[in-house]
């Protein structure tokens, strides 16, 4: 069992959790996931770690409600406990210094983004974050990531917060003033198929984090399965970072729409 | 406990009175047993009724009988594991059920798992006197299943943790508690060591329990020797991964003197063509993992699976039959195995092909899918499938299958379970450096004691042979326990 220390919401439907796991709080690198289950007839979900703190043995997990599985898991209050949390699962962010990179991430894809525009700006790169939603609420973690971000854009759908209009718009208008050596992009697929489209037309590196459908999340069922540059890859332990502009995004979107 | 079968000698008196019992012509002239099965119509409304009823004391009693203790018994040389065969199979013809047990447990650890889904057919039984005159076998299987129930149903009070050896003190680990790592943590507690068996999901009993239906192996069976292995100390860790969560160097640093991977099957093969991955085509460890691990389809489970009103499983073995009755039991009102070989090739169990049949299951054999279609959504609609013939013998010794040129047809289905093989579980080879790892990606080790080329690395099952069977994993299990117990005895001074 894994007790729930601390929860915020973040908005209506998106809350964040630290939770005792202290070997995974000591293992886990940017970019690495964790399963999570609830309950004896519970899912299991992938979730991306968001932060850890080795030395108080917790890491942090931001999860939006959008089914039966995570509504339950968001109803638990500190001092519940998830049935199980494993990992740290999948391969940790390659983090160099390469120059300037954009982080953008969109809705709760900001939570995976955190650990590594921490890490990009500790290898030494101008970062630059741009964080995108619908609307001002739905905007999460910024003050987190302003202490690691050289700047920090928000883009919001309605206008409603920092500039109107959707995450490509700031990401170009970065690429148009300034080069631009790598793009990370983490969000809806959709978000990420479009941030690729844009970056592959100004030929700018672009990884891309995906959140495929899983069910063990060891690298044994392939239900996580992508097609990167016209091959089979297993999201699970090939991934979840890929070079966005070799990822068949359009089947992606339909894959994960297997079980609606 | 001892590595070689000293119980129930074939010189013991009482053996030699029950030769004299009855003569070769009696045995002979009784017919094998044939084992209750449930009627199939009733078990494709059920997931969790065994199929397999067992036998019962007058069976398994008149079953032995036929056994003819032979001089020689071949069965032994055809069990992978050299199980004494008539040493337990003459208890049982003197009623001594639990000592027929006993036999069974000096060198299987799991006999109630193994008289369920040995392919014994292919291994003890094939080697049996009884085909020499054209007869049926002895049904070996059926008696390690009935000695092993019987044992379980009605505990003895022996193996009681008094009777275990002093507690060494030293630490050994396990990843993985599939029938591998359940056998070598048996045998390592019973030497004494400190065990503890780590595994990466949330249930113990590996392929046992993800993989294996409970129409073929009932869960209960197996948490009976997990709960055995607990009693007698092994201590279990759930949602643990050796290489992620906690590395081979932090086992090492925590002071464990041999850790035994056990990690087994990861990724599922694909065949590579058009359309594998349309909404509604998986792999048979998602199909079997989501069913049997996370009870997809039932009451008070969250999990979701597809259900197809015509199932196609592409694929001959054991696990395409455990997949294409499943998709039976979840509603397929089709359900076809699609094999590119015909039946006399198909690596199945005689009696899972037999089973899926009267389960209603359809053969569509010398056929190889080229090509899935999709609907607008995505979802698959139809395969399409390439006829073949067979040719001349290949490197596995079995005809090849050629395609008939152009001779293809189009079947609609709505879901396709690939069950083309796994390729080994890639946690643990990329993790350790300086580790000899195979270009398949095993994990390679001296056969003999499954040590690899980390002297404190030991492997076996799946992870180094890369796909077999429940029993051979098992005996992987058992040679490692004898060779982790040599290593650290004769590099440790008596305590």
């Amino acid at each position: 069992m894994f007790k729930i220390l601390d929860k915020k919401h973040f908005s209506e439907n998106v809350v964040c959790f630290v939770v005792e796991a202290p070997l995974i709080a000591r293992s886990r690198r940017p970019g690495h996931f964790v399963i999570v289950r609830l309950g004896e007839g519970g899912e299991r979900i992938p979730l991306t770690i968001t932060d850890a703190d080795e030395r108080k043995g917790t890491i942090t997990l931001v999860i939006q409600a959008v089914g039966e599985s995570t509504r339950k898991i968001c109803a638990l209050e500190a001092g519940d406990c998830l049935t199980d949390v494993v990992g740290p699962l999948g391969r940790a962010t390659k983090i160099e210094k390469v120059g300037t990179v954009v982080c953008c991430g969109g809705g709760v894809g900001v939570a995976p983004l955190l650990p590594i525009v921490k890490a990009m700006k500790e290898a030494g790169n101008r970062v630059v974050t741009i964080l995108a939603a619908r609307t001002r609420d739905l905007i999460i973690l910024e003050e987190q990531v302003r202490p690691y971000s050289d700047e920090v854009i928000i883009m919001t759908d309605d206008g409603s917060y920092g500039k109107k209009g959707l995450v490509t718009n700031g990401v170009e208008e970065v690429i148009l003033r300034e080069p631009v050596d790598l793009v990370v992009t983490i969000g809806p697929a959709i978000m990420m198929k479009f941030v690729s489209l844009l970056t592959k037309k100004y030929n700018i590196p672009t990884m891309c984090s995906l959140n495929t459908i899983m069910v063990d999340g060891t690298g044994m069922c392939g239900a996580c399965r992508v097609t990167v540059d016209g091959k089979t890859r297993f999201v699970c332990v090939e991934g979840p970072e890929f070079d966005a502009h070799q990822v068949d995004f359009d089947e992606m979107l339909m894959r994960l729409r297997s079980y609606n | 406990m001892s590595d070689t079968t000293t119980s129930s000698p074939r010189d013991a008196a009482w053996r030699e009175e029950l030769r004299a019992a009855h003569t070769a012509k009696q045995r002979t002239s009784i017919p094998r047993v044939k084992m209750p099965e449930l009627d199939p119509d009733y078990r494709v409304t059920t997931f969790t009724e065994e199929v397999n009823q067992g036998l019962s004391e007058q069976q398994a009693v008149l079953e032995a009988t036929r056994c003819m203790d032979c001089p020689d018994p071949q069965c032994i040389t055809g069990c992978p594991v050299n199980i004494n065969i008539p040493g337990f199979i003459k208890n049982i013809e003197r009623g001594h059920f639990h000592e027929a047990a006993e036999v069974l447990k000096e060198t299987s650890a799991l006999p109630a798992v193994c008289g369920r889904v040995c392919p014994q057919e292919k291994q003890c039984e094939s080697r049996c006197i009884y085909l020499k005159m054209k007869k049926a076998p002895v049904a070996i299987g059926y008696l390690e299943r009935y000695a092993a129930d019987y044992d379980r149903l009605n505990p003895s009070s022996e193996d009681s943790p008094s009777t275990l050896p002093v507690a060494n003190g030293i630490k050994v680990a396990v990843a993985g508690s599939g029938p591998a790592g359940l056998s070598f943590a048996g045998d390592m507690i019973k030497r004494g060591y400190d065990v503890t068996v780590y595994e990466a999901l949330h249930e113990i009993g590996g392929v046992l329990k993800y993989g294996i239906p409970e129409f073929r192996l009932p869960n209960a069976v197996v948490d009976v020797e997990i709960e055995g292995l607990r009693k007698l100390g092994v201590k279990f860790v759930t949602d643990c991964i050796i290489g992620k969560t906690l590395s081979f160097a932090d086992l090492l640093a925590e002071g464990y003197a041999a850790v035994f991977v056990a990690s087994g099957a990861g990724l599922p093969r694909f065949m590579g063509i058009p359309g594998e991955n349309l909404i509604g085509v998986m792999s048979s460890n998602e199909y079997l993992t989501r069913v049997n691990l996370m009870g997809a389809g039932r009451e008070g489970h969250d999990t979701p699976v597809a259900r197809g009103h015509v199932a196609a499983i592409i694929g001959g073995g054991n696990t395409a039959m455990d997949s294409v009755r499943t998709a039976r039991r979840m509603g397929a009102e089709r359900a076809i195995i699609v094999y590119r070989r015909s039946e006399a090739e198909m690596p199945a169990r005689i009696e899972e092909v037999k089973h899926a049949k009267e389960e209603g299951v359809e053969f569509m054999t010398l056929h190889n899918p080229v090509e899935y279609l999709g609907d607008e959504k995505g979802r698959v609609r139809a395969m399409r499938l390439q006829r073949m013939e067979l040719g001349e013998p290949d490197a596995s010794g079995r005809r090849a299958p050629v395609p008939v040129e152009g001779d293809i047809v189009e079947i609609p289905v709505d879901m396709v379970i690939v069950s083309v093989g796994v390729s080994p579980n890639p946690l643990i080879p990329s993790s350790v450096e300086g580790l000899d790892v195979s270009r398949r990606g095993t994990i390679v080790v001296n056969e003999a004691s499954m040590q690899s080329s980390i002297p404190e690395l030991y492997a076996g099952g799946d992870i180094v042979r890369g796909g077999a069977t429940v029993i051979l994993a098992m005996g992987d299990g058992r040679r490692a326990a004898a060779g982790v117990h040599e290593a650290l005895t004769h590099t440790r001074p008596q305590e």
